[in-house]
């Protein structure tokens, strides 16, 4: 049983990371400060419950994620596709990869990839349909298991595995439109790749 | 270049498994041997862990200090209405 006088001690320190989730969920910064303060507020008050010992950033997330849910999802609906188009696998590795061969230097795909903003990246996880993003999020941004993906999301692992794999996809799409339309990847046409 | 072979394919479906910690050890240690041994293999593998630490890096935020702020002073309300009693 865990004593709420240590809530704010433990708690406290992972509040950037539930705060960028909350703003890749929300795609907004006022609904996201509401959304972390409903979620320390009600983890204060259900930390009783919390086993010490247990991961308290898996426990915070699933408040995070079940107060999204029931507050502001409702709120915010909107018509969202929940069926991606197909894409194929290495989708950005297979179109700007090459790019990294025709620039004859083992760092160039890794400064190509640096070459994406902040806001880029963040525009193309928040433009994912909610259960692929909040998928990636987890696993790509906060570097959750699969299993604690699983209990955060109350969904089976198989379906974790399978929103990871076509939201990955998706999202790798996206950033290639982004890198296209900047002229990031104009040294490849796409033809090289088919 | 080489064909694949059937130790490239299985590298390359699990190439996420790898990525993301869920391979058991004798899968782990099979793909990674393939890949000291495999570039066209290896380079995927290398791209993708980039992106990956790329996505997680610029996805990184500054709680503003309001917030942090209204955080605090929430939980210390609720702790002058609820004083604990240790039980």
């Amino acid at each position: 049983m865990a004593d709420q006088a240590t809530f704010a001690e433990q708690a406290m320190p992972l509040m950037s990371s539930l705060y960028a989730a909350a703003l890749r969920m929300t795609r907004n910064p006022a609904d996201a400060e509401d959304l972390v303060q409903e979620t320390y507020l009600r983890a204060y008050r259900g930390f009783g419950g919390f086993e010490q010992g247990t991961n308290l950033k898996a426990w915070l997330y699933r408040i995070l994620t079940n107060t999204y849910i029931n507050s502001y999802r409702a709120k915010k609906r909107r018509p969202e596709e929940s069926e991606l188009d197909e894409v194929e696998d290495l989708y950005l590795y297979r179109r700007i990869g090459g790019l990294e061969a025709a620039m004859a230097g083992r760092s160039a795909e890794d400064e190509l990839l640096d070459r994406f903003t902040d806001h880029e990246v963040k525009q193309a996880i928040e433009a994912l349909p909610e259960n692929f993003r909040m998928a990636v999020l987890l696993a790509d941004v906060e570097g959750f298991s699969y299993k604690e993906i699983a209990d955060i999301l109350d969904i089976p692992i198989g379906t974790v595995m399978s929103r990871l794999h076509r939201g990955r996809k998706t999202l790798q799409k996206q950033l290639y439109e982004f890198a296209v339309s900047r002229n990031l990847a104009a040294a490849v046409p796409d033809e090289a790749h088919a | 270049m080489s064909d694949p072979t059937p130790e490239c394919r299985d590298a390359l479906h699990e190439l996420y498994g790898y990525l993301d910690g869920e391979l058991t050890d004798d899968r782990r240690a099979a793909i990674h041997h393939h890949l000291d041994a495999c570039q066209p293999c290896a380079e995927p593998y290398d791209f993708e862990a980039e992106l990956r630490e790329v996505i997680r890096r610029k996805c990184q935020e500054q709680v503003p200090d309001s917030l942090m702020a209204k955080v605090r002073d929430a939980l210390a309300g609720e702790q002058a209405t609820s004083p604990l009693d240790g039980a």
